[in-house]
């Protein structure tokens, strides 16, 4: 099976500033994906030009066997933006109803999955709600759960368990296991938490403009011979220096 | 599926702002009502003080409702102290008048001026008449019938300004309204994140022309309603002609300002096309004859759609005019509408070439 993204020879600038160069990306179908990097690598512009949200300079991306940006191919992703963007008048359960409504599902099946998404982050009682009376972190909830309302293959999760208390975060992180495992989903997530990261089955590190380093956890902690994730950034930027 | 999920959604969003809601359908009647009765209030007598006028004569002008004040002598700074609004002066010896007039308000001191030497003609004629009883037939033949084409001797001002302002209050509110409304969807970030579905740039369009076109046509309903029945605007042609200029106008102005959204930053900056977009269209609506401007003037008002939509609604409200009449008027509409909805699938062209 050929595998579900196939980033080649990317560039990217915005203006005179170039923010990617010449990235090449892989992911294999039912992988989990972690990108790292610091702020303002170039992580969120990566996830956006996947999903085709962003034109790329040069280079190619393929999602799903598709050239990007491709329309029919949307319906496969799931994106959840770094920052919310919510319609502030409307409830939580009319948020999800309006995005559910612009993918190809049935009435019943769009039922059923606005009731599994709203579930899955712990927003059910709070569905009747008006998004304006939302705190940050119900906020960022009600964002995934749109991302995972079309029962999408792809996942592409931007920063998904920032402002989430650690119950949740870890109940979420046990959720998109189950889906990789079982459902077969490929997934894409950004982060800045290391010990999300480790649970990931191939870790990029976004730095420079370039991929610096890709792998498994335990490959990059032992080729950088540290402990942990975090040392393999910190050291990682300083060999860069 | 998809677009009617977007306008479902924009009509909702629309329905919970209840202050957007009463500017749109509540501030033009009030604009309207308060024009209305600035510019038919009632005009206060000019006041005219008088020195060495016959009495007849003066008795004349009273009868066209000048108030005439004696006295024995007078100057200019009479009238500036008693707040005359004119002084005629009879010298005894030739029988000259003078005429001082206060002018603080030219159109008021034209017409205090043709009023008395109305009088003052009328007057000389009947004297000729009391010499002259033969010539007398000539003279009364020369008395004046006056007929109108349109309106009628009671037309005032603000009858040919009527139609201009619905249109322009339809244009200005749902400009101001559609170009915030996809604004937001800008700013909050919404717009990207549509383009993360498969939705198409045109769905996105369409539905924003029919989701705020829905309210436009309520509002252009209730205002040409309201203006008719309420306060009596002339209308002499048909209401469905009024109601379809109008809401050709608003598919314009709605065009336009999702258009012009895109080139703005904030809600302020949206404002600050109203100065450049909006209130340059009044000036080219009719309201000032287009046949007086400079040429290039000219040139600028054939790029303005209130022009049209000003000459169209004043052709059927006012003149009473039908479809035939007003069509090149409409299609000009027609074709602004259509420039800007293209150029608004163009724009989107931003976010995703798809
Ligand atoms: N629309 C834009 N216009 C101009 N520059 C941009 C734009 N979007 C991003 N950038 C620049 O591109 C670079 C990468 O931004 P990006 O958002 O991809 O970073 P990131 O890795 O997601 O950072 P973070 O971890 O803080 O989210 C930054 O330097 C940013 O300033
Ligand atoms: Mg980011």
């Amino acid at each position: 099976m050929n595998p579900t993204i196939v980033v080649e020879n990317v560039t990217k600038s915005f203006g005179k500033k170039p923010v990617l160069n010449e990235i090449n990306v892989t992911i294999e179908s039912g992988q989990l994906y972690g990108l790292i990097g610091p702020s303002g690598a170039g992580k969120t512009t990566l996830v956006k030009m996947i999903v085709g949200m962003e034109k790329s300079d040069a280079g190619s991306i393929h999602v799903l066997d598709k050239k990007m940006p491709n329309l029919a191919i949307l319906q496969e992703i799931g994106y959840m933006a770094q920052s919310d963007a919510l319609y502030a008048e409307l409830t939580g359960e009319e948020n999800l109803k309006f995005f559910a409504s612009l993918f190809k599902l049935s009435k019943s099946a769009q039922k059923q999955r606005i009731a599994y998404a709203a579930d899955l982050v712990n927003l059910t009682p709070d569905l009747k709600k008006r998004v304006s009376a939302y705190s940050g972190g119900m906020k960022r909830r009600l964002s995934l759960a749109i991302a995972l309302v079309q029962d999408p293959k792809l996942l592409i999760l931007d920063e998904p368990t920032v402002g989430i208390d650690p119950e949740l975060k870890l109940s979420i992180w046990n959720e998109l296991l189950r889906l990789k495992n079982e459902e077969g989903k490929t997934i894409i997530v950004t982060t800045h938490v290391m010990d999300e990261a480790e649970r990931c089955d191939v870790v990029a590190m976004v730095r420079n403009g370039r991929i610096l380093a890709s792998g498994t956890p335990t490959e990059l902690k032992d080729s950088y011979h540290v402990g942990s994730l975090d040392e393999v950034f910190l050291k990682a930027g300083v060999n860069q220096a | 599926m998809r677009i009617s999920a977007l306008i479902k959604r924009i009509s909702r969003q629309l329905l919970r702002d209840k202050r957007t809601l009463a500017l749109m359908f509540v501030a033009p009647l009030l604009i309207l009502t308060l024009m209305y009765f600035l510019f038919n209030g009632n005009t206060v007598d000019p006041k005219l003080g008088v020195v060495g006028v016959e009495h007849s004569l003066v008795q004349g002008l009273e009868k066209v409702d000048i108030k005439v004040k004696e006295y024995e002598k007078a100057t200019k700074n009479t009238v500036v102290d008693d707040h005359l609004d004119g002084l005629l002066q009879v010298d005894a010896t030739t029988g000259k008048m003078t005429l001082t007039l206060q002018n603080d308000d030219p159109s008021k001191a034209k017409a205090l001026q043709m009023k008395i030497s109305q009088v003052a003609a009328a007057q000389v004629q009947a004297k000729l008449i009391q010499q002259n009883p033969a010539g007398a037939a000539n003279l009364i033949a020369a008395k004046m019938k006056t007929k109108y084409v349109y309106g009628d001797k009671d037309t005032v001002f603000f009858d040919v300004l009527s139609p201009i302002l619905v249109g322009f209050f339809v244009f200005f509110f749902v400009f101001i309204i559609s170009g915030i409304g996809l604004l937001r969807e800008r700013t909050t970030g919404t717009l990207e994140r549509l383009m993360s579905t498969p939705i198409r740039r045109w769905e996105i369009v369409t539905a924003y022309l029919t989701g705020y076109g829905i309210f436009a046509v309520i509002q252009t309903i209730i205002v040409v309603t309201f203006s008719i029945t309420i306060l009596d605007i002339v209308l002499v042609g048909s209401i469905f002609h009024v109601i379809l200029i109008n809401l050709l106008l608003a598919l314009v102005a709605l065009s336009l300002g999702i258009l012009l959204s895109t080139f703005a930053a904030s809600e302020f900056q949206m404002m600050q096309f109203i100065p450049i977009a909006v209130v340059p269209q009044v000036f080219f609506a009719g309201i000032f004859p287009l046949d007086g401007m400079a040429n290039w003037l000219q040139a600028i008002a054939k790029i303005m759609p209130m022009y049209y939509a000003g000459d169209a609604l004043k052709a059927v409200m006012y003149k009473g005019m039908g479809l035939g009449e007003i069509s090149g008027d409409l299609i000009a509409l027609m074709i602004f509408a259509a420039i800007f909805i293209v150029l608004n699938i163009l724009a989107l062209k931003k976010y995703r070439t798809l």
